[in-house]
């Protein structure tokens, strides 16, 4: 459960959800003239289970995932970034409309930015190896037991390495250079909130290790199995109890099994014209359940809320039984709100189930657009205003000028002759005219929704503000490319782990006072970290402001560099990353906005919560889990 | 060049340059001085509003209008004002204008300025990189002067200076301020609108990088050539930015600046003996004038490594306490703060004395003044060069170049100090002339004023003495071999002289260690587990070094018999430095001691400061 942290990855899907209508959107600005939305036929997945009997839905992820996605790296196997026969960019599959696409100055920038060059390519594994797997031990008694339950299950070596990680750089690199110390011993594929009680009823009666899993997008080190865990580990994949089992259109809310994915989730309540809008860069791999248990953040967070402000009734399966309130109301004053024992819970409680979520009609009007700011400065105070107003759009995100470089590279070869003069029409009046530094610049971009009116209206106060920050409106195209960043990141990771280059994002949440100073000292903190270390070659280190609140903000930091010549790069990344934690919290921010704590910042946890808070918060696992049958070790 | 001890670098003379080309042209050089990479270029005026507009500034503003029920305009006014007078302005004519004139006054007074140039590269790299923090050690109003000309002279931005002075001095005044000089009033304790006007503006000159800023941990200008214990409001101002993660880091660059003789050594000695001193005024520094004539040898700047208060901090801040409070509000600081900004000011000042350079002619005046009221010249060269390596071997910086006999390094100091001591029939005698003449007290006020005026070179080498030597001392003491017993006499002393010399607060054992460490490395000492017991041929060496802080142990004896005896019950601070005087002055009429450091009102406020510490004494409001 603790799977489904929002990770940078991910707009668009296999068939149309918002995501994939974003994309569309990015892609027809990118090609021209906007195309008349082409829609697939999708399969129709009614909800069919209101007796909650019937089997599961047909998922966008299968049950074997190595089937769809790649063992060793981000997203579908189809999806990729490549270097083609004449050293271009390239991007592959037909998932996303960058699809097939040639990006001419991205080499050039990748050599640039990390001194990277297309000789020195690493050499991983193209396969898994089962031989290095760790053998699975399970007691006969509990699988005789497991048998009798007609709970589908599997011991097959694939199907548990797949199961032993997230997507943290260190899990990643372990998959294409080495393997893990340990992994899960059995994997369930429970269909249904009954299954899963019987399995942690089985799990206490032979005292396993149940370790829940959702979309696997953890960036936590969250679903890495504890080295010295002696018990069977039981992987408890949510993933076929995806149903929507209700939709109740007079409370707009919808009953949902937990191992729903988002762009699943999505695309079936558009068939009843309805969206949850929580969009997670995750989404097209993410679970509900996942973001139930990180406390996930979603793109449009301003209108829909972050998923504390969307669930209204979760049922969790503990080891003590299930927890679940009485009723399904908006609010309720009944002490503690038990809701927050289980969101962000990371897994070590027990497995959520099913939960009741907010819903809203579809939007009629979605329009992107972008402004460019002289400085970073200038864009914070600009968002820090908007935030103010409390007009911010659907999602409003600032990159530093190092990001819109990046976005910059990632900028497909243009069609034709007029689009590229009017490029570089806009480029001289920006910096010619304007005076802009483009080394100094930065940009905004914007996400707008709802009514077309009122989104044209909304669109005109936003860009008001802006020019009070002496703020230039830079089109949609801009904006479309760099919500596409977002997703195209994952998979560009794996591209620069071929090149000798391992990155990674991280977040925090911060007052707006402290904002301007923990960018720049966060960024500083690396680069300065980075030559200590002896990388050769100067990190990339890039932030971007990625959701206002009235208090604060949540800032992203990307972060990079070229190892070669550094005999234990991963040590010396987490050391990197480690300090560059240390900052943000000298500097104010918190210990995580949305990916959660998994075990990759226990460390902090004390100072960040207090000894009596963490007491609280080990009193309460105590109580629900004694025989710490739930033992993933996430958080406390 | 000159070579000096191998880890240190070498010496250039600036001005020698001066000498042989145009002071004009040199004073209308292009001047484009490397600048903070971060700095977003402002002029004062800007700072000025910036610092009035604060958030800082107006909460107390508002506060102090809430509570005093005036209006915030009126106290808005104040604030203005207060920054106009503090405030300075950068402006290129001044400081050309300077350049010029310090140019032609510094050749007629110093034979050579020298510089350590690497430490001027060094300051060059980290004004790009961080704010920085420019702490020279305090012996004379030449000081700063002589350090913004220096950073005029090497292409660096001139620092803005938070001085305490001259506030009286109209003309001189405004034109340092024009070079960037900006002031502080000497004591606003009470003012909380002074001191957040005051500290907004230093920490927005530190954080928008616009100028290196330049402050004295003592405080104040040293009368006696012996560190101060240092002073910790400024230096806490300027590492807040740090604390809060506004800036982030901060350079903390310690320069030791040394004279061979110093402009003011005789203003000093009066001083010391309560002759109060003529004001500060530009007139004053006009009857100055004719100090031009003389000969005030070379001066020694070495400007240290920068230290990064990053680095300091490191694992030893809670950042919960800025975390928690919006960083606009005045924050007492926190225990460990303090005690962490107090720690960071002792270190910075022992390198300033680890970087300290010592003349000969320190030297020869420890040496002089163990052997009055005459030195056979001879015996008086054999002896300077034995303290010479016995100095070296304590680790002091002596700037003695190797090709230099003794003899001629101490007939050089005897002809820079001639108004100390002179050579009379191959005897070295101090110069207090119309000693013989004059009634009893005239002796005895011109004998103090020799002695105290030769105590000032010899005080520079106290700091590097004083570890081994408090261990020599409590030896003599205790006449005791028992480590035990000898560590607890030294660190009762390292209590008692705690305002005296400067000791890293709380480490009494690795002092003591220390000292026992330099006195075995010399052969005067041998150590057992159990015992210290001084060894046959160091004898000489462990009464030698207990004789040179034999003034400080006599005069502190002085004083508390003073305080044991004359006082009743309640005194005052006015009260007590005249009695004490009027006490020891008696006693050295009636020639019951010799000891005429007790004199020194620095001694006497010294004690006296230390017996409030130690609880002997009780301070009431």
């Amino acid at each position: 459960m603790a799977a489904a942290a929002e990770e940078a990855a991910g707009t668009g899907g296999g068939s149309p959800s918002s995501a994939r209508r974003r994309l569309r959107i990015i892609s027809g600005h990118l090609r021209g003239a906007p195309r008349a939305p082409e829609r697939e036929t999708l399969s129709p997945s009614p909800c069919k289970a209101q007796g909650g009997s019937a089997g599961p839905a047909s998922g966008s992820i299968p049950k074997k995932r190595q089937e769809l996605l790649k063992w060793n790296g981000w997203g579908y196997n189809d999806s990729k970034f490549i270097f083609n026969k004449k050293g271009q960019a390239e991007f592959t599959g037909k998932r996303y409309r960058l699809g097939g696409m040639i990006l001419p100055t991205f080499k050039e920038w990748i050599e640039k930015t990390f001194g990277a060059s297309l000789e020195h390519k690493t050499t991983s594994r193209a396969s898994l190896n089962v031989n290095d797997v760790p053998p699975s031990t399970v007691n006969e008694e509990f699988l005789q037991d497991l048998r009798a339950t007609k709970i589908s299950y599997s011991q097959d070596a694939e199907d548990r390495v797949f199961r032993a990680h997230g997507h943290c750089l260190h899990e990643i690199f372990v998959l294409r250079e080495g393997m893990f110390k340990r992994i899960p011993d059995i994997v369930v594929w429970p269909v249904c909130h009954e299954d899963v009680v019987k399995i942690v009823e089985l799990a206490c009666k032979h005292n396993l290790c149940i370790i829940p899993f959702g979309g696997g997008t953890s960036v936590s080190s969250a679903l890495e199995c504890p080295e010295e865990e002696k018990r069977t580990i039981v992987s408890l994949d949510t993933s076929q109890m995806n149903r929507i089992l209700w939709i109740d259109e007079k409370n707009l809310t919808a009953c949902v099994e937990a191992g729903i994915v988002g762009q699943d989730l999505e695309k079936q309540l558009a068939e009843s014209g309805f969206c949850t809008g929580h969009e997670p860069d995750s989404m097209e791999f993410s679970s509900l359940g996942g973001w139930v248990a990180t406390r996930a953040s979603g793109m449009k967070k301003n209108i829909y809320g972050n998923i504390e402000d969307l669930v209204i009734h979760i049922k969790m399966v503990t080891p003590r039984g299930i927890v679940e309130k009485n009723c399904q109301v908006p609010r309720m004053s009944t002490g503690p709100d038990i809701h927050h024992f289980i969101m962000g819970s990371e897994g070590t409680l027990g497995v959520v189930t099913e939960v009741t979520i907010k819903i809203r009609p579809v939007p009629e009007y979605q329009k992107y657009g972008s402004v460019v700011f002289p400085n970073f400065e200038r864009g914070v105070a600009c968002l820090r205003e908007v935030a103010k107003q409390r007009c911010a759009p659907a999602s409003i995100r600032l990159v530093d000028n190092a990001q819109f470089q990046f976005g910059h590279a990632l900028k497909p070869q243009v069609a034709s002759i007029f689009t590229s003069f009017l490029d570089g029409l806009k480029k001289f009046y920006i910096t010619k005219f304007k005076g802009f530094d483009p080394k100094v610049l930065c940009v905004a971009t914007l996400l707008f929704e709802g009514d077309r009116e009122k989104v044209l209206q909304h669109e005109k106060q936003v860009y008001d503000i802006a020019t009070k920050f002496g703020g230039l409106a830079a089109g949609e195209d801009n904006g479309q490319r760099g919500y596409m960043l977002t997703f195209v990141i994952a998979y560009l990771r794996d591209l620069g782990l071929d090149y000798y280059v391992i990155g990674e994002s991280f977040e925090t949440s911060v007052p707006w006072d402290r904002v301007l100073d923990l960018c720049r000292n966060v960024k500083e903190r690396i680069v300065r970290e980075c030559k200590e270390k002896g990388v050769q070659f100067a990190p990339l280190s890039t932030c971007r402001v990625t959701q206002t609140y009235d208090a604060g903000a949540c800032v992203y930091f990307y972060f990079a560099f070229n190892y070669r010549g550094i005999s234990d790069p991963i040590h010396v990344y987490e050391q990197i990353e480690r300090a560059a934690r240390e900052e943000i919290l000298a500097n104010g921010g918190s210990l995580s906005h949305h990916h959660g704590v998994g075990k990759l910042r226990k460390r902090w946890m004390k100072e960040s919560i207090s000894d009596v808070g963490l007491g609280m918060l080990r009193s309460v696992k105590e109580y629900v889990d004694p025989n710490n049958i739930f033992g993933n070790k996430n958080l406390l | 060049k000159e070579l000096t001890s191998k880890k240190r670098d070498e010496f250039e003379d600036i001005l020698e340059e001066r000498r042989l080309s145009s002071d004009l042209r040199y004073a209308m050089k292009c001047y484009t001085p490397v600048i903070y990479k971060g700095l977003s270029p402002c002029k004062p005026n800007a700072i000025k509003s910036a610092v009035l507009q604060s958030e800082q500034v107006q909460y107390v503003i508002k506060q102090l209008a809430k509570e005093m029920g005036e209006s915030p305009d009126v106290i808005q006014e104040e604030a203005t004002e207060i920054l106009d007078e503090m405030g300075h302005s950068m402006q290129l004519g001044a400081v050309r204008f300077f350049a010029f004139t310090l140019s032609k006054i510094f050749k007629r007074l110093f034979q050579r300025v020298c510089v350590n140039e690497e430490g001027m590269q060094r300051l060059q790299h980290a004004i790009q990189e961080h704010p920085v923090v420019l702490l020279p050690s305090h012996r004379s109003y030449v000081d700063f002067l002589m350090l913004s000309y220096l950073l005029y002279t090497y292409d660096l931005a001139l620092p803005v200076i938070a001085a305490g002075i001259f506030l009286g001095m109209k003309i001189v005044g405004e034109l340092l301020r024009r070079a960037g000089a900006f002031f502080m009033r000497r004591s606003f304790g009470g003012n909380r609108l002074y001191w957040a006007v005051f500290a907004e503006y230093v920490k927005t000159m530190l954080r928008s990088g616009y100028a290196p800023i330049e402050f004295f941990l003592e405080g104040t200008r040293s009368r006696t050539a012996k560190t101060l214990t240092p002073k910790f409001g400024l230096l806490s101002i300027v590492m807040e930015p740090f604390f809060k993660r506004e800036v982030f880091d901060t350079y903390l660059v310690p320069i030791s600046i040394s004279y061979e003789r110093i402009l003011e050594e005789s203003l000093y000695a009066y001083e010391l003996l309560g002759v109060p001193k003529p004001k500060e005024s530009t007139s004053g520094l006009l009857k100055a004038r004719r100090i031009l004539s003389d000969n005030f040898g070379t001066i020694h700047i070495y400007v240290g490594q920068p230290v990064s208060l990053r680095t300091l901090a490191s694992g030893r801040i809670n950042r919960c306490p800025y975390n928690l409070v919006p960083r606009h509000l005045p924050q007492k600081p926190s225990e460990d703060i303090q005690e962490f900004v107090s720690d960071v000011a002792y270190k910075m000042e022992l390198l300033q004395i680890e970087n300290m350079v010592l003349s000969p002619w320190v030297i020869v005046a420890a040496v002089l003044l163990q052997n009055l009221p005459a030195m056979d010249f001879e015996l008086l060269i054999e002896k300077t060069l034995w303290l010479k390596g016995l100095t070296q071997t304590f680790g002091g910086f002596i700037e003695w170049p190797d090709n230099l006999c003794a003899k001629k390094a101490v007939m050089s100091g005897l002809t820079v100090h001639s108004n100390i001591a002179r050579l009379v029939d191959g005897h070295v005698v101090l110069n207090d002339k119309g000693v013989q003449d004059g009634a009893v007290g005239e002796i005895v006020f011109k004998r103090a004023l020799a002695i105290l005026m030769c105590a000032t070179y010899r005080n520079q080498l106290l700091n590097v003495f004083v570890r081994p030597s408090l261990v020599a001392v409590a030896l003599q003491m205790t006449r005791s071999f028992r480590k035990e017993e000898v560590y607890s006499c030294f660190s009762f002393l390292r209590d008692v002289f705690s305002n005296e010399f400067i000791f890293f607060p709380g480490i009494s054992l690795k002092d003591f260690e220390e000292g026992c460490f330099l006195l075995t490395k010399c052969d005067a000492i041998q150590t057992s587990q159990q015992e210290i017991y001084p060894t046959d041929k160091g004898s000489v060496t462990v009464s030698f070094l207990s004789a040179m802080f034999r003034p400080f142990v006599e005069g502190y004896q002085l004083i508390f018999r003073y305080l044991s005896k004359e006082t009743k019950e309640a005194f005052t601070e006015k009260q007590f430095i005249p009695g004490v005087r009027n006490f020891v002055f008696q006693l050295l009429e009636k020639g019951n001691t010799q000891c005429y450091e007790a004199l020194s009102s620095d001694m006497q406020k010294n004690a006296l400061a230390a017996l409030v510490q130690l609880g002997a004494v009780k301070k009431k409001k």
